[in-house]
């Protein structure tokens, strides 16, 4: 119970990365940690970047993750998987999932997607774990359980038995869709493991 | 809200407010939703026994709330930072009238701008109003400090400010739940002239009162649990409140710390105590040097601003590093990426009017809300924005200071929320001293940027149930306006010819453009219908593109690739509509001359 963590969630308005970063805490605290979850609404949640700062311990004061602090971001979009990059360190974690979504700038024309953005991450000793969420999703039969995916494969690097996190989705989770959900926690960590 | 073991709960500080609220017996709550403060009031309103409503604004709000204190029940009214501004005049005076039941402000302060147009810190509101301000650290605080204030504001016969950061109201933590208090103050009709009439005669003796009141306070802020010294390392000291203190704690987790839950007015005799233990004493606070100046004009020595910025949020690598340089870790430089700033949704109706506005040669005079997205590219179609209500005055003094050179080119553009909020004033303006200055209300039948909040022009109330309904129309024409129109903004050909007669005119105009935001649930329940690019007929004119929806994307050609799919060989790309992000508002397919756009037939 000494250990503690920081754990930055990325990705693109719209993405579900409020229910994902809410399962991992419910996990957390339900095995004995305390936590602090720090996010941000209003205008930035229209289409923009979006990042939730989770950090859980024995005891947790501030609700934000210094710079060069993060173990492991859990990414929704392949490019907000490099835009923190200031808040990794050499042996961070980033699982990401490899689905791009175009900017404004890049969809208009203005400016082009960047190729081979995850060696961004690879070249400074960042461990990269790829996952295909909408293909397990799809997978499952729910593209929408994409999310899951991605807390399942968060879940294989975490101090917690996956058997909170299924605790945590049969009691969160609609009961026409938990099966589902469970099926894509349990795709996402198989990827991890 | 979900419950771990008995009595804990995971919850965000507007969440863990709108509880202790509730365990603190308020019975009638008021506001103006804004980011940060918006989830306190929506969470309230799903209490029992607790009225609660959405004001047309801050002073409404603030003032429902006084009505209900002198009615003897404690309520409450919530607020972002600039919404004080507004509500500021009923809250200098309820300062001198003092209260029946409780009566609580809450502040949602947002340093760093998140969602704001500037970072005001409003403690010192606290000091001009001279009213006790309560400053939690986190949401199981938050949630204690809301019954404290409740309980503050009885016993000292004063309102009291709650003032909360954007990291307290959207940080989530655990709270411990409690029990379910009661108003000491008896509900009913109190006739107490000398208190609740504020003439000059009356108000000079109340202004007596205030600093009998206030003296009070300072007494009791001594003695309080939430003003705490917490023993550790003296050669460092902080005093510091609210989030800046959990800096402090993870930054420096053993020094000696004077953690002021009350950050007006202070307690002086305490904060001495703690100076004289300490070798260096430092305050750490976030924006102004409030809690410094108050506390260098006690004529103690301290460190503040000189080390701690007086802009933008605080984090601990920030307090770490002002305070022992280059002690932090190394960090990798950040990598240049496209951006991806925040967007007017695909289908919403505001991208209509902006692409229009674009192509006018028009002064666009902008408000607060969804809509001043249309200030980005590729719509860039705002010129002003300053605060609640500030568009149309400012389209009128534009047109009075430029006279005949400001003739057909100055518009004025105001979401219905804001119109109500503090637009309605400045339009009896233009008309009154008139201009010719035309307006563009954008009522898609909702407050769109706080996220889906009621107004009294949506036809329904906080909690879903039916409302009587503004009409717009015939309001602007009450005050005066002649030439009223009403367009459907997704027929972006049609709306350009009605914008362009109303600029023309040399009399004041209205232009309502009617259409739901897209995320009302029942748009979303739809199930819209998807438009789809017939690709063989673009030529790449890139005209729907020039609207900036999301839906919509370019994909430039390779050479040789537009011959290679039988396009003209000067033709440099495509455009193609992601019929999922599509919402079906047909705006492309409007400015589309080639016929390659068109409405899907089957629902998607």
């Amino acid at each position: 119970m000494n250990e503690k963590g920081n754990i930055l969630f990325s990705g693109v308005g719209g993405q579900g990365i409020l229910l994902a970063s809410e399962i991992t805490v419910y996990s957390l605290l339900a095995a004995g940690y305390d936590a602090k979850k720090s996010e941000v609404h209003g205008m930035a949640q229209r289409g923009g970047s979006v990042t939730a700062q989770l950090r859980y311990g024995q005891k947790v004061y501030s609700p934000l993750i210094e710079p060069g602090c993060v173990d492991i971001q859990v990414a929704f979009e392949m490019m907000e998987a490099v835009r923190y990059l200031p808040f990794l360190h050499k042996g961070s974690k980033v699982v990401v999932n490899t689905q791009r979504i175009l900017p404004p700038s890049v969809a208009t024309g203005k400016a082009f997607y960047p190729d081979r953005v995850l060696d961004h991450l690879t070249s400074r000793e960042i461990v990269v774990v790829p996952v295909d969420a909408f293909d397990l999703a799809r997978a499952v039969g729910e593209v929408r359980t994409a999310n899951v995916v991605m807390v399942g494969a968060l879940s294989a690097f975490l101090p917690v038995d996956p058997e909170r996190y299924e605790e945590v989705i049969r009691a969160r989770v609609p009961e026409r869709f938990r099966e589902v959900n469970l099926q894509a926690f349990a795709a996402g960590r198989n990827i991890s493991k | 809200m979900t419950k771990m073991n008995k009595n804990a709960l995971w919850m965000s500080g507007n969440e863990a407010i709108a509880l202790g609220a509730y365990e603190a017996g308020v019975k009638v709550a008021s506001g103006y939703p804004g980011t940060p403060s918006t989830e306190i009031m929506e969470n309230l309103s799903g209490y029992e026994g607790v009225y609660t409503e959405w004001a047309p604004n801050e002073k409404v709000g603030l003032e429902v709330a006084i009505g209900a204190s002198f009615a003897g029940v404690r309520a409450m009214a919530t607020m972002k930072h600039v919404g004080v501004n507004v509500a500021a005049d009923p809250l200098f005076t309820a300062s001198y009238t003092g209260v029946c039941g409780g009566l609580v402000l809450v502040s949602a302060d947002d340093p760093e701008m998140h969602s704001s147009q500037n970072e005001q810190d409003n403690r010192n509101y606290a000091f001009a109003a001279k009213v006790p301000m309560l400053e939690p650290a986190d949401p199981s605080e938050a949630k204690e400090m809301v019954k404290l204030a409740f309980e503050l504001s009885e016993d000292l016969d004063t309102p009291v400010m709650l003032r909360i950061t954007t990291r307290v109201a959207h940080v989530k933590g655990v709270v411990a739940a409690g029990d379910h208090r009661t108003s000491r103050a008896v509900c009913g009709i109190n006739k107490m002239p000398g208190k609740m009439v504020m003439l000059p005669a009356l108000a000079r003796q109340r202004r007596v009162v205030v600093e009998e009141r206030m003296q009070r306070c300072r007494e009791l802020a001594e003695t309080a649990e939430f003003n705490r010294i917490e023993a550790g390392d003296t050669r460092r000291g902080f005093i510091t409140a609210g989030v800046s203190y959990l800096y402090v704690k993870e930054a420096f987790p053993e020094a000696a710390v004077l953690k002021l839950g009350m950050c007006w007015p202070l307690p002086e005799q305490k904060i001495r105590e703690f100076a004289a233990m300490v070798e260096e004493l430092i305050i750490v606070e976030e924006l102004d040097p409030f809690l410094e100046t108050h506390i260098k004009a006690m004529g103690i020595l301290c460190h503040g601003k000189d080390r701690i910025p007086n802009q933008g949020e605080l984090n601990t690598a920030i307090v770490r590093q002002a305070i022992s340089p280059g002690s932090g870790p190394e960090l990798f430089a950040p990598v240049e990426l496209p951006h991806r700033p925040p967007n007017m949704c695909a289908g919403c109706p505001h991208r209509g009017i902006f692409f229009n506005l674009s192509r006018m040669k028009v002064f666009v005079s902008g408000d607060i809300g969804c809509y001043t997205l249309g200030f980005l590219p590729p719509l860039s179609a705002m010129d002003a924005c300053v605060c609640m209500g500030a568009s149309v005055p400012i389209a009128h003094g534009m047109a009075k200071a430029l006279g005949e050179e400001g003739y057909n080119k100055i518009v004025s553009v105001i979401g219905d929320s804001t119109f109500i909020h503090s637009g309605i004033t400045g339009l009896i303006n233009t008309v009154y001293n008139d201009s010719a200055a035309t307006l563009i209300i954008l009522d898609n039948r909702i407050t769109g940027m706080t996220g889906q909040q009621h107004n009294p022009a949506s036809g329904y109330t906080i909690k879903g149930e039916p409302a009587s309904c503004l009409d717009l129309e015939a309001l602007c024409r009450a005050v005066g306006v002649k030439h009223v129109y009403t367009v459907n903004p997704h027929d972006v050909v049609e709306t350009r010819k009605i914008l362009k007669e109303a600029v023309e005119l040399r009399e004041p105009s209205v232009v309502i453009s009617r259409a739901p935001c897209v995320l009302l649930p029942e748009m979303k329940a739809r199930q819209p219908v998807s438009y789809f690019t017939n690709q063989a007929n673009c030529v790449g004119c890139m005209s729907c593109i020039r609207l900036g929806c999301p839906a919509i994307s370019w994909t430039t050609f390779a050479e040789g690739e537009a011959e290679a799919c039988g396009y003209r060989s000067s033709q440099k790309g495509v455009s193609k509509i992601d019929e999922i992000l599509c919402n079906d508002c047909g705006q492309c397919a409007s400015l589309c001359k080639f016929n390659a756009i068109t409405r899907g037939e089957g629902k998607k």
